[in-house]
């Protein structure tokens, strides 16, 4: 086995349990580099626990997670994210009390230690990178509005910028074009085409005209475990997801 | 320290310490009670919760003098009647402070420790203008005063069971409140989840200011209680309001049953230990162990759902 | 050219330092000086308070603790000063301090003996506050301790801190604390001249505290600080250890509040668990309140106005005080939860930026907080 044939992101037999009620259940997939996954479900499936997994907000019960060979349920938080998984939460969540700029200038993976943070200066790359990054999000001339003030769609936008600074390997969603207006998630959907070309994503959503503008491939969830995988068109012929999900 | 007694000496040292300790375990678990309600429903700690204590210590005194007063023949009963009205008049006094106070605070946990410091303040000058500085207590009827004699040197004294028959039944009677009523289970719902309570018609207002009634009100009990351990003065209550939500924090779930345990232990603990130390000394050593623990372990208090 | 901001911040800190350096020395006599000195050493409490509530949403209501083992530093080298064998020949044991005596302890403690060292005393003043809050904190921070539930743990040890001292005659003081201090390394601190060098002492060193908590908000940190007060779960998916940023704020702030203590101390002449306990690290939360949790300056008006008006009514109407003070935390909660600094911030702010703008650019991609 070569490492160009290694999976960037391997679930094995993941289960999590609260109280007894099995959210994740013997939850095994795996995700290739450069691919653009997308989960659906119905409402309590089990996705975005799935998400606080991977990202390490919910410890497993068992199981393993591995990304680009390394352990991910042993780590820490801030140790996956530098590890490269970032990810999106399901509401916006920025802060308000700061500038886009500095949303975007918190983001950047340089300073993350108490006492480089204390004696952090900007310089030129830095701000050439957060510049680039706003033009991508389409807030480059909001850069010194404070975050409290814009919109929800532009609040989402952020966030995703906040997520792209850190170059991460893998991307993870969660339902990045819920409560956006239609225009917005158009370029929502542009601008997430253009940002994917060079990384994997996982990506909850609910939006079946969004999902099919950009999923590589689909897994369905259901009371924690996976009932059909594939593309588009194989998952929404599957009489088992019909059944339990795009049926009603 | 245990040199110098015999077996049985310390056999009766126990019994009777831990005897002294249950009345100290009922006021504890009173107020415990009374702020694990208004900390899991509301999310809010009421730092005045030590000045509803005393409320019911001072209607206890007032009710003693009252009987003492002008209804000697009765004199031998006050103590139930004064056990009811420190637990309306503190009620009543709680739903007030919500309805004109904790309402607004809601959503500001932090802003409501202060808030409710300030009450706990003013509250005490209340106490100090009308009582005076001084620390006042209570007569017992004669019957209360007696003891019961286990053996020589074992007597169990008769206040003591009555408070803790009192705070049995008021454990008992909250337990059925919030597992057995319908007012319960709109609480619970209210607690689980505030929302979607109100959208299915519960009246989560009329709630919020029952339950802190309730809290308060059992901090009135915990109150007529206290009168039998202690002399009662506008500032005693201060320093419970630390040793309650160490109860509550270390009994650690929603369970009723975790925090009688935490009660009894931190209690007991407490007062076995004041036989052989300084009564000072007992007292930092069981806080100081509580805090160690809860700070290698809060997970337990999270079972308390902090609303944030 | 300097920011707006920048400038803002020459003018808050020039009205402080102006007022406490020559204001105040001019129209105050020694006494009153020495309480206003008194008040300031508060005031290291309550900046460090803005930067952990504030800035950071860590209430501590256990502030006092700081305080207090700062002060006891100070007191403790203090009184083995005043303790040699010639002042003390008269007790049973010469040359320990008097209270140890009277509690029939015949030899030094072991904890006390390095306090005979100034340098030591100068160092663990600030380090053992610091060293306590780092203890704490990560006990607390890394197991996602916050909010209500750590204010009332910090609260809880105060108040051992306190029961402990009092218990403690003979190793510490007792309920007394440690009395009739006289001189820094043979300097007498009572005179009125010492008591002068020691209130300039005092705001040079607030105002030495005030630059570097404004360095420190002005830093990256400070804005992760604020970013993690309001989505703590962003930060922490961003790559950073929250954690070890609270541990760093309330270390600071401690140790802040360990120099405030041992000023104290000086100023006043004797140390007691009245300044450790619940009640004095409450009042010390409120004082930062009315001044305004969100500014460092602010929080150190609110110190002097709320201690003078302690001072000038509680000894002819100590009744309504203590209404007036239940009254004030309540009234800041419900209508003025920003302080003092929100009233200037609304009212005033406004004219003092059109005067400053003149040339200034705002260049700097940040709502920069003021001091």
């Amino acid at each position: 086995m070569t490492i160009q044939n290694d999976p960037l992101l391997s679930v094995e037999n993941l289960s999590v349990s609260f109280d007894g009620f099995k959210a994740v259940d013997d939850l095994s997939f795996q995700l290739e580099k450069g691919e653009i996954r997308v989960i659906i479900g119905p409402n309590g499936a089990g996705k975005t626990t799935v998400l606080d997994l991977i990202c390490g907000r919910t410890k497993a019960t068992s199981g393993s997670i591995q990304f680009e060979g390394r352990e991910l349920t042993r780590l820490k938080e801030y140790d996956i994210v530098r590890a490269g998984v970032g990810r999106k939460f399901q509401t916006p969540s920025v802060y308000e009390d700061l500038t886009v700029f500095e949303n975007l200038e918190i983001s950047y993976p340089s300073g993350r230690s108490v006492f480089e943070a204390l004696f952090f200066r900007r310089n030129k790359e830095i701000i050439d990178r957060i510049k680039e990054i706003s033009e991508m999000i389409f807030l480059d001339n909001q850069l010194d509005r404070k975050a409290a003030d814009l919109s929800h769609g532009q609040k989402q936008w952020l966030e995703i910028g906040m997520l792209l600074i850190q170059d991460p390997a893998l991307l993870m969603l969660d339902e990045p074009v819920a409560g956006m207006t239609v225009s917005e998630r158009v370029r929502t959907a542009e601008l997430l085409q253009r940002i994917i070309q060079s990384r994997s994503v996982l990506v909850i959503e609910h939006d079946m005209g969004f999902v099919e503008k950009i999923a590589h491939r689909v897994t369905v969830l259901h009371q924690g475990r996976i009932i059909s995988d594939g593309s588009m068109e194989h998952v929404k012929n599957d009489p088992k997801v019909v059944e339990v999900y795009l049926g009603h | 320290m245990l040199s110098g007694y015999s077996f049985n000496d310390l056999a009766s040292i126990f019994v009777m310490q831990s005897f002294a300790g249950l009345i100290l375990f009922s006021v504890f678990l009173l107020m415990a009670l009374g702020l694990a309600i208004v900390f899991g429903q509301m999310g809010v700690i009421n730092m005045a919760h030590g000045e509803f204590m005393i409320l019911g210590a001072y209607t206890t005194y007032v009710c003693s003098y009252i009987f003492a007063q002008w209804m000697p023949a009765l004199f031998g009963l006050y103590f139930f009647i004064a056990v009811i009205l420190s637990f309306i008049v503190a009620g009543a006094v709680g739903m007030f402070l919500e309805w004109s106070l904790i309402r607004f605070l809601y959503k500001r946990p932090l802003d409501t420790l202060l808030a409710t410091w300030g009450v706990s303040l003013i509250l005490q000058q209340i106490f100090r203008s009308t009582f005076g500085a001084r620390e006042v207590g209570v007569t017992l009827p004669d019957w209360m005063m007696g003891s019961w004699n286990l053996s020589e040197t074992i007597q169990i004294p008769i206040n003591g069971m009555i408070v803790i028959a009192i705070t049995l039944l008021i454990t008992i009677v909250i337990y059925g409140l919030l597992y057995k009523s319908g007012w319960g289970k709109q609480v619970r719902a209210v607690m689980q989840n505030r929302t979607m309570a109100g959208d299915v018609g519960i009246n989560t207002e009329r709630v919020d200011r029952f339950t802190f009634g309730l809290g308060c009100g059992v901090a009135g009990v915990a109150g007529a209680a206290f009168t039998m351990i202690g002399s009662t003065s506008p500032t005693a209550g201060q320093q419970y309001i630390v040793d309650t939500f160490l109860v509550v924090a270390f009994g650690g779930t929603e369970s009723l049953g975790g925090t009688i345990a935490s009660a009894f232990s931190i209690s007991q603990a407490r007062s076995i230990l004041e036989f052989f130390l300084s009564g000072s000394m007992a007292q930092v050593l069981v806080l100081l162990t509580v805090i160690g623990i809860l700070m290698l372990r809060p997970q337990g208090l999270f079972a308390l759902k902090v609303r944030r | 050219m300097l920011s707006l901001q920048n400038r803002k911040d020459i003018l808050f800190l020039s009205i402080l330092a102006a007022i406490l350096l020559i204001v105040l020395p001019m129209g105050l006599d020694a006494f009153r000086l020495n309480l206003i000195g008194k008040y300031l050493t508060y005031a290291f409490v309550t900046i460090g308070l803005v930067a952990c509530w504030g800035d950071s949403g860590i209430l501590s209501l256990g502030q006092g603790i700081f305080f207090g083992l700062g002060g006891y530093c100070m007191a403790m080298f203090l009184k083995l000063q005043a303790s040699t064998l010639e002042a003390t020949k008269n007790q049973s044991t010469p040359g320990i301090p008097d209270f140890m005596d009277w509690n029939q302890i015949t030899a030094l403690p072991w904890f006390w003996k390095p306090f005979h060292s100034l340098s030591f005393s100068l160092i663990a003043m600030m380090v053992i506050p610091a060293v306590l809050a780092v203890v704490i904190g990560a006990a607390m921070f890394k197991r996602r301790v916050g909010g209500t539930y750590f204010a009332i743990i910090t609260q809880a040890i105060a108040s051992v801190l306190t029961i402990l001292i009092v218990g403690q005659q003979g190793y510490i003081g007792g309920v007394n604390g440690i009395t009739d201090l006289r001189t820094l390394d043979g300097w007498d601190i009572r005179t009125d001249h010492a008591k002068y060098i020691l209130y300039y002492a005092g705001v040079v060193l607030l105002l030495a505290c005030l630059l570097l908590l404004r360095f420190v908000r002005k830093s990256k940190l400070g804005r992760i600080l604020r970013a993690m007060r309001d989505q703590e779960d962003r930060v922490r998916f961003s790559g950073y250890n929250v954690a070890n940023f609270k541990i760093f704020i309330f270390a600071l702030a401690a140790a802040m509040a360990g120099i405030g203590g041992a000023l104290f101390t000086l100023e006043v002449g004797f140390m007691s668990p009245t300044f450790v306990g619940i009640v004095p690290s409450i009042e010390m939360v409120i004082y930062c309140a009315v001044g305004g949790r969100n500014s460092l300056v602010g929080a150190v008006y609110g110190t002097l106005l709320v201690n003078w008006a302690r001072t000038s009514f509680s000894e002819s109407f100590p009744e309504i005080w203590t209404f007036a003070m239940g009254g004030l935390f309540i009234a800041i909660v419900l209508f003025l939860p920003g302080g003092l600094a929100s009233l200037y911030q609304n009212y005033i702010d406004p004219y003092v930026c059109r005067i400053l703008k003149g040339n200034g650019r705002q260049t700097s991609h940040t709502v920069d907080k003021a001091i």
